[in-house]
């Protein structure tokens, strides 16, 4: 009785790999060779090889000294050093504030550009215009902008007769955090709005219909119709922007170069100082693991509720 | 009559909101943008000038010219920045999309073991920032003597756009049915040739706007190339965005003028590839 459906299904299975099948090597294995090799010749060993040498007193300037085997003590350092772990919190805070932000802002600008009767591609193309930035070129931009004595935002604030006085937003700590908050909001809200632009475009409209029939206000039918169908969306971005995250370096980099004073020293902007000016590789290596997994966990995060999400709205997807 | 009235009212300033908002929302993104073009248009003592000049009283591409003359006049190596910036984009995302192709198709073709955890391997690799890959590829390349190179460069660049290629070419072929290249192959075509003549030109506009993703990411990447460049042989763009900074000085209307000669290409490129970039992202991922 069972057998016959099953010996179907294996018969099918059979045409399917021999038509899949053409070559004596599997093909997948030789298609993604290629993509192995790149990877593994510029990320992985690369990586194993700072691994290493994280647990060496490395400098740049005493090549030998990669050979001298210190275990933990690199790592030991970064947890009593207190400058590091304020740059980790730092860079936490931003991350959070930057994403959060772009999301309820991605999701306004993408409701109101939805929502345009007329010239929604034009519309749509504005949208995407910070996106073409180069980090580099946002954050010498917001540098333009937020300079004390020449920049835009200083003189218009004394021109509408809002300060007479020059604030210093990129010297004073917390301003240029703000700033730097407004860069990175400024040329990534837009990778938020698209995606979910692209989930509110998807939709099918019957079951708007059908919450309007049921007397749903505009807030229930949002919470309940439209934020949990367009939120895979939303991680995708989440994913994305995790995935790019360290483009604040560039920014950072450029704005205040972590100063005045280490007030706005994220991880990154650390790590390159320690590595390449102070020329420790060895400790910087060090911390430089510590922004990756920083990394990973976000990514982890973000594809964990993405798969949520998914599941959430069913198999239709 | 009085509910109607009231009715359209609501509706009017719903509408009027909804205008507002948009154009608020809109001139906040064109704005800086804006600024720095007509920055780079005018002359140095209008940017600095106080009270503040709004309205610039003489245009001039005075920034551009000094910029194109070479470095004795005031100017810096654009052309070599520009040709090396090119190069490098141009090879890196050449080579990313061949191998993209090859992955792409293998994922979204073939079943086979630890699939997706191969493909979640890739996008791990994308995880590592820039700059934490900087330090031990700075060390690799000064052994191998390929510091301050185009391959060098071209190298990482092709590193860092695999995955995402991967990525997007697999959602761009998953989208052509799979029925198509078995019919011609039953119609007598190999693998291959059912591959270039059927497969491959549906999902070209797909392919074509990865190269362009992958194209922005080289023209636009800083945190390598400011630690793996160090002349004129193989400084980018980006990096030469640092030429206009001196120790407490910075020009900056030069440096607006650089901007705007760096971004034109970069807009170009988005605009044509726009609206396959989404599609082709949320297909590779929704799907999965």
């Amino acid at each position: 009785m069972a057998g016959r459906p099953d010996g179907g299904t294996t018969r099918s299975r059979e045409a399917k790999s021999g038509f899949l099948k053409p070559w004596k090597l599997p093909a997948p294995f030789l298609l993604l060779l290629p993509t192995f090799i790149v990877l593994a010749a510029v990320v992985v060993i690369p990586l194993l090889l700072s691994l290493y040498s994280s647990f060496t007193p490395f400098r740049l300037t005493r090549p030998d000294t990669i050979w001298t085997f210190i275990g933990l003590r690199n790592y030991e350092r970064l947890f009593t050093d207190w400058d590091f772990w304020v740059a980790f919190g730092r860079t936490v805070l931003l991350l959070t504030f930057a994403l959060n932000l772009e999301m309820i802002l991605g999701l306004g600008l993408a409701m109101l550009v939805e929502k345009a009767t007329r010239g929604q591609r034009i519309l749509r193309t504005i949208m995407m215009f910070p996106m073409m930035f180069s980090p580099v070129l946002v954050g010498f931009q917001f540098k333009f902008m937020f300079n004390d004595n020449v920049g835009l935002i200083n003189n218009a604030l004394q021109s509408l007769g809002l300060t007479d006085r020059a604030i210093p937003w990129l010297i004073d700590g917390t301003l240029a955090f703000i700033a730097i908050l407004v860069a990175e909001i400024w040329s990534s809200t837009a990778v938020f709005a698209i995606f979910i632009l692209a989930g509110l475009m998807a939709m099918p409209r019957e079951p708007l219909e059908a919450a309007r029939v049921d007397g749903c206000t505009p807030w229930q039918t949002f919470r309940y119709v439209t934020w949990p169908f367009v939120m895979p969306f939303a991680f995708i971005a989440m994913t994305i922007r995790s995935l790019d995250i360290a483009r604040a370096y560039d920014i950072v980099k450029i704005m205040t170069d972590g100063g005045p004073a280490k007030r706005t020293e994220i991880l990154w902007t650390l790590i390159a100082r320690t590595g390449y000016s102070d020329a420790r590789m060895g400790l910087a290596n060090a911390m430089a693991y510590f922004a990756i997994f920083l990394s990973i966990l976000f990514t982890v995060i973000f594809f964990r509720k993405l798969a949520q999400a998914r599941s959430q709205i069913g198999a239709e997807w | 009559m009085d509910i109607n009235a009231a009715h359209s009212l609501k509706r009017a300033v719903l509408t009027a909101a909804h205008r507002i908002g948009l154009f608020l929302a809109m001139a906040t993104i064109c704005l800086p943008g804006l600024w720095i073009v007509l920055s780079s248009l005018r002359p140095t003592v209008e940017i600095m000038a106080k009270p503040p000049v709004w309205i610039p009283r003489e245009l001039s591409f005075d920034a551009y010219v000094a910029m194109f003359s070479g470095v004795g006049q005031g100017g810096i190596p654009v052309l070599d920045y520009f040709r090396n910036s090119l190069i490098i984009s141009v090879t890196s995302t050449v080579i990313a999309l061949a191998i993209g192709m090859a992955g792409g198709y293998a994922f979204a073709r073939y079943r086979f073991r630890w699939k997706t955890s191969i493909f979640l391997g890739f996008m791990l690799t994308r995880t590592v920032p820039g700059i934490a890959l900087s330090l031990p590829l700075f060390f690799v390349y000064a052994k191998l003597g390929i510091i301050d190179t185009h391959f060098g460069l071209i190298m990482a660049y092709v590193a860092l756009n695999v995955p995402f290629t991967v990525w997007l070419i697999d959602g761009f072929f998953r989208q052509v049915p799979k029925d198509l290249a078995e019919a011609a192959q039953i119609d007598g075509c190999t693998r291959w040739q059912a591959f270039w003549q059927v497969e491959f030109p549906l999902a070209r506009p797909g392919i074509a706007s990865a190269g362009i993703f992958a194209f922005l990411i080289s023209w636009n990447e800083f945190a390598l190339a400011s630690q793996l460049t160090r002349s004129t042989n193989s400084k980018t763009l980006p990096v030469g965005l640092l030429d206009y900074t001196a120790e407490f000085t910075i020009d900056w209307r030069g440096m607006c003028a650089l901007a705007v000669v760096m971004i034109v290409p970069a807009l170009t490129l988005t605009f044509i590839v726009q609206k396959h970039l989404v599609s082709g992202l949320t297909s590779g991922a929704v799907k999965g």
